[in-house]
């Protein structure tokens, strides 16, 4: 999957030559070429969902065994998209973390290594502050400050963006993260693995109104979130109306409002509480439909602004980590010769640009 | 040729430069810091040669096998290193690597050679080798990862009268174990040698030489140890 966008040049930043991008956290291998002065330039993923299928969940050994396989294809294929040579890059930007430290090490040892090798600066990138800048990547661009919305299988957080680095948390799971509850919820309902996305599919063809279940957390101050209550609900509401026609579906009809309603009441609260009139929506829960349309109603009947980077961006990719690199290389940051991952790593101690 | 040879499948960590018919090379026994230390000690191989990088002809690695994290990162800086430089790698045997380090003198010359790397969960990676006429070592078996306590004598009858030496973590692991399992006790054995990126150089030269070196993304980790999960269809069926 290669793709080539045009973004809005940054004139008086040109001449720091594109950035190679290198994620590998998790269960996705991506790489990207970035210029601040040009905008994205290639991006390609490879996706290990399927070899994990068969495991249930991501096996984290085989993980970084894939990567280690496929990253250099990777590279060469996306390089060669943008039509160039790793002798025209002028530095390269690899995930730090936080992620799994085995998968992080292939990344940043690769990519650590390249860039030694050609005598450019390499900067490690925070995994969320990728997903937190990747609506950057788009043609109209949110200019902070603005509060982003953070929904994956492995976080549910509000954060507010008051500049590139400068992020406060205010929100976060107490327990499971949203991606999380949607697919263990699919999972006792006997869907594969990740059954998440097949959830929301299912969803669409559900009655309205069938199975209600709670709002967590949203009849309390506060913009925490916990998700995994509902997972019970679920399973009673499941076991009490087992073989009825329709079941699964309404009750994934009836699941997935309740976590979309709950993400935008607080989505709403977090915009009154910081006063920021722009929301942003990043992570892999972002390309839900349903969470995108009421969104997008709550912004229009309450006059903000909410953003959303296009499904291929709200997931894990390259093209954010290039993207938040060529960011911080272009302000003159950047690594010595170790190789440092970070496995878990606070995203508000990050450096200020 | 200026070749490079990198090694941190172990619990050493180590880097060689071969130029001018010599080597010179970092060595630390250092776990947990091989990330930290690889790329610096190449940086000062170089300085001490007055090379610069692209100065370099070729790269080889300790491709395993050894600890998951260790053979990947051997394996991913190389892969990086020679993407950056375009350069051919050769990827070499830890398990050889650890056996060239086996005593060369007259005593010990003739006896084969057992490397054996402590491989966790009640295992060892092993390798059996004999020394060849260039000095350097040659496999007599299948790499293989096990119990000390199975490790079974290569076919070759030659072997199974001799004294052998043994080098590697898994001698300190499961000394009696092996030793049960050899003809005669070793004529020597060592369980603080590790495998070296001198000896993966030393092993690697005459591949380069011959034209043996292949793009980066064919220098891939050899586990041994293949299974590390069970799928969800195993998991039923226990």
């Amino acid at each position: 999957m290669t793709h080539s966008i045009a973004n809005t040049p940054h004139p008086e930043t040109a001449g720091a030559g594109p950035v190679l991008g290198v994620e590998t956290s998790c269960d996705e291998t991506g790489v990207a070429v970035y210029d601040v002065a040009r905008g994205l330039l290639a991006h390609t993923l490879y996706s290990q969902i399927k070899m994990h299928a068969d495991y249930g969940g991501v096996v984290p050994e085989l993980a970084s065994r894939d990567h280690v396989r496929k990253l250099l294809p990777l590279i060469r294929e996306t390089l060669r998209s943008a039509g160039m040579t790793t002798r025209n890059l002028g530095g390269v930007a690899y995930t730090a973390g936080p992620g799994l430290v085995g998968a992080l090490l292939v990344g940043a040892a690769c990519a650590r290594a390249l860039a030694w090798a050609l005598d450019v600066p390499a900067i490690g990138v925070h995994h969320m502050e990728g997903h937190l800048l990747a609506p950057m990547l788009e043609a109209d661009p949110p200019q902070p400050p603005y509060v982003a919305l953070l929904v994956s299988g492995g976080h549910s957080m509000l954060i507010e963006v008051s500049g590139i680095g400068r992020y406060r948390l205010l929100g976060d799971t107490l327990d499971d993260a949203a991606g999380e509850a949607f697919d263990k919820t699919a999972k006792l309902m006997g869907l594969p693995y990740p059954g998440g996305p097949a959830l929301a599919k299912l969803a669409e063809s559900g009655a309205a109104g069938r199975f209600k279940f709670s709002r967590p957390m949203t009849d309390r101050p506060g913009l925490d979130f916990s998700f995994s209550g509902l997972k019970t609900q679920v399973l009673l509401a499941y076991q009490a109306n087992a073989g009825e026609p329709g079941v699964k579906a309404d009750i994934a009809r009836g699941f997935e409002e309740a976590i979309v309603d709950t993400l935008a009441i607080k989505c709403r609260r977090a915009l009154a509480q910081t006063g920021a009139r722009r929301l942003v929506i990043a992570g892999g829960v972002g390309a839900n439909k349903r969470l995108r349309a009421q969104l997008a109603e709550a912004a229009e009947g309450e006059g903000f602004r909410v953003y959303f980077p296009r499904p291929e961006f709200c997931t894990d990719n390259g093209a954010m980590i290039a993207l938040a690199g060529a960011l911080r290389l272009q302000a003159g940051l950047h690594e010595d010769a170790a190789i440092k991952v970070a496995p878990r790593w606070d995203l508000e101690s990050l450096a200020a640009v | 040729m200026n070749l490079l040879a990198i090694d941190t499948a172990t619990e050493a960590c180590s880097a060689a430069l071969g130029f001018d018919g010599k080597i010179i090379e970092r060595s630390e026994l250092a776990p947990r810091r091989h990330a930290e230390l690889i790329l610096p000690m190449i940086e000062s191989l170089l300085a001490e040669a007055g090379l610069a990088r692209r100065d370099l002809d070729g790269i080889a690695v300790g491709r395993g096998p050894g600890a998951f994290t260790g053979v990947r990162l051997a394996i991913s800086v190389a892969q990086g290193l020679a993407l950056g430089l375009d350069l051919p790698v050769v990827p070499v045997s830890s398990l050889a690597a650890l056996a060239l380090d086996a005593p060369d003198d007259v005593a010990h010359r003739d006896a084969p050679i057992l490397a054996v790397i402590d491989a966790r969960m009640g295992e060892v990676y092993t390798g059996a080798f004999r020394r060849t006429a260039e000095g350097l070592v040659e496999a007599i078996s299948d790499e293989a990862v096990g119990p000390a306590e199975k490790w079974i004598l290569p076919q070759n009858p030659q072997v199974h009268e001799a004294q052998w030496c043994v080098v590697g973590s898994g001698w300190d692991a499961y000394r009696e174990a092996l030793a049960a399992r050899l003809p005669a006790s070793p004529s020597f054995a060592d369980g603080k040698r590790y495998p070296q990126a001198r000896a993966v150089l030393r092993l690697a030269a005459p591949r380069f030489a011959r034209g043996e070196g292949a793009a980066p993304e064919a220098a891939l980790p050899v586990y041994l140890r293949d299974k590390v999960a069970l799928t969800l269809d195993e998991q039923r069926a226990r």
